[in-house]
């Protein structure tokens, strides 16, 4: 690599590093119960261990604030931003089809209703996260096995197709579910929910998915090597020595199990998963040990910053996945212009 | 040193023999050359012989058989040299060198300075040097071509299997790409290519291997094998083989 341009990435990475504390700090600042800068700033101090002019009643609030109520809607945007741009750039590299993201392929669509059908049945929420994840994964195979049918066509278009179509399979299901969901209760929470909106983040769930979502990511991370070699073809990467059955089967896993749990943290987020992963290779080439670990960061800082602004423009909770679509949709198609080749 | 036996080898795909009963061997040092019309099973046994395709017969690589190594123990005793296709990524040329190396460092590592010292080795070796940090998608097919090959020295695996090789490259390129395989060839290095030349076959290698519609239709030394007789069954064109004064062979339609 020229010596530049790799410096270029290291840059980029601690740039997008500070960017990322500067955006969660900023965010743990934000919200409807006003905190001015000398207030947060004692806090910050005290809560380190100095000593500052606060006032136990005023620290005990700020902290309750900040940490039970902020803390995990920021802590879930950063794991949903990461969870999503990381898979969408794994199934990319991995299907050698940059159209691909968790949403194209019908994950979030098979997660969310593993996860309605949970909620409307009462399951508890251990059971309601395995139904997520098993649906999750039964879409993408869905949509696999249709594109497999017309494999010999080898064109980028038909998995599209294929998740399409098994994305509206389970829209239609969800429907199912939806209407047979209590219209005064269970309908009205199942619908907010699946727009999209980190409001239903609360503390016990951001932390019991925390551990598992992080594993994910890292567990992406370490095969993101395997995924350049994957990205050339199967038959190039076997030869390379990759066993591709199983790293095939372990990053679908993962990914889909990632995307299926940003899905109980916040309904359905679109877009992130398809267009970060683009804008990371425009700017940082190609090689996947690079690619990942950017759009987990890209994603992260897209989607808290998508939050705080909507939280200070609209004094209302407005779902998060309504303005990343609005927001994500012209950036695509500026993306998609120079993105070109192949199909 | 026989490196590669393989024995009964068929293979069908969609209910359609593409391979029937083939024997291969391969020693120390060959070139061999695999001819034969378009569909007649040449990739297909490349890709037997790689491990990449399963097939009925016995497969073995230094003797023992092909099934008792992983992906990763393949890779290190043979690379592939596929024909230049189009990545929709825009990898650059060391990006995709250095994936050779990929059977060398385990799942928990990464890239060792060493590893890429090697990949900037081999790239001064094949001449591509200068273009490293080139988009791999946008040089020329002669240069993708070299930069394939770049890898598959850089996977530090004594056979190469090569497909089409010269393919297309322009008339002086094919010829540099020619000469450089005879090249490694001393340096210990053994082939397996495909072509469509028989003048490149009499150049650049001493085995020939022909087929026709999935059976061996002849193979061996290259002198004595591919004869104008054994063309005309393969294409059924009219040839002359002639020889030169310095012991090379050259193939010439007589149409």
């Amino acid at each position: 690599m020229k010596l530049w341009v790799k410096r270029m990435t290291k840059i980029g990475f601690i740039i997008l590093t500070i960017v990322l504390l500067f955006i969660i700090n900023g965010s743990l600042f934000i919200g409807n119960y006003e905190i001015n800068f000398t207030e947060y700033s004692m806090f910050i101090q005290k809560l380190i261990g100095f000593d500052s002019n606060i006032t136990i009643e005023k620290y005990e609030m700020l902290k309750s604030v900040i940490f039970d109520i902020r803390l995990p809607r920021v802590v879930a945007a950063v794991l949903i931003g990461a969870s999503l741009a990381i898979s969408g750039a794994a199934f990319q590299a991995m299907f050698v089809n940059p159209l691909v993201s968790p949403g194209i392929l019908g994950v979030l669509s098979g997660a969310s209703f593993g996860a309605a059908l949970g909620m409307v049945l009462g399951w508890n929420w251990f059971l309601i996260n395995i139904s997520t994840f098993s649906f999750g994964m039964i879409a993408v195979l869905f949509a696999l096995s249709i594109s497999l049918i017309y494999s010999r066509a080898k064109n980028m278009i038909i998995l599209v197709l294929g998740g399409i179509i098994s994305s509206s399979l389970f829209s239609a299901l969800l429907s199912i579910v939806k209407y047979s969901a209590d219209p005064y209760d269970s309908l009205p929470a199942i619908t907010y929910w699946l727009m999209g909106s980190l409001s239903f983040s609360t503390s016990n769930i951001v932390w019991n998915l925390t551990l598992p979502m992080m594993i994910g990511i890292l567990i992406l991370l370490f095969f993101s090597k395997y995924l350049n070699a994957l990205s050339l073809g199967d038959e190039e990467a076997k030869a390379l020595g990759v066993d591709t059955v199983k790293v095939k089967f372990i990053v679908i896993v993962v990914a889909t199990f990632i995307s299926a749990l940003s899905v109980i943290l916040a309904g359905i987020i679109g877009w992130i998963g398809l267009i970060i992963p683009h804008i990371a290779r425009l700017l940082f080439g190609a090689d996947n040990k690079i690619i990942l670990p950017i759009s987990g960061l890209l994603g992260a800082i897209f989607l808290l910053a998508v939050d705080n602004t909507s939280r200070i423009v609209f004094s209302f909770e407005i779902p998060i996945g309504i303005v990343t679509a609005i927001i994500g949709i012209p950036i695509f198609i500026i993306v998609l212009k120079n993105a070109k080749r192949g199909f | 040193m026989l490196l590669i036996d393989a024995k009964n080898i068929s293979f069908s795909y969609h209910n359609n023999q593409v391979l029937d009963n083939i024997d291969f061997q391969l020693y120390q040092g060959d070139v061999l050359s695999l001819v034969g019309q378009n569909g007649c099973g040449k990739t297909t046994l490349l890709k037997i012989l790689m491990g990449i395709y399963k097939s009925k017969g016995s497969v073995k690589i230094f003797s023992k058989e092909i099934q008792s190594y992983s992906h990763k123990e393949l890779a290190k005793l043979i690379s592939y040299v596929p024909q230049t296709h189009q990545i929709p990524f825009d990898y650059t040329v060391f990006d995709v060198v250095l994936m050779g190396r990929l059977a060398h460092i385990g799942l928990f590592s990464n890239y060792s300075l060493q590893d890429k010292e090697i990949a900037i080795k081999c790239l001064e070796k094949v001449g591509i040097s200068h273009l490293k940090d080139s988009i791999y998608s946008k040089i020329s097919g002669g240069e993708r071509q070299l930069a394939f090959i770049a890898r598959a020295l850089v996977q530090e695996s004594k056979i190469i299997f090569m497909d089409e090789p010269v393919t297309g490259l322009d008339y002086g390129n094919q010829l540099k790409l020619l000469k450089f395989l005879k090249e490694l060839c001393l340096e210990g290095y053994t082939f397996v290519k495909t072509t469509h030349y028989p003048d490149h076959a009499l150049y650049a290698s001493n085995k020939v291997m022909m087929l026709q519609n999935g059976k061996i239709l002849d193979v061996g030394d290259i002198n004595t094998k591919l004869t104008k007789e054994n063309i005309k069954k393969l294409y059924d064109v009219d040839v002359e083989i002639i020889s030169k004064q310095n012991g090379y062979k050259y193939c010439i339609p007589t149409l």
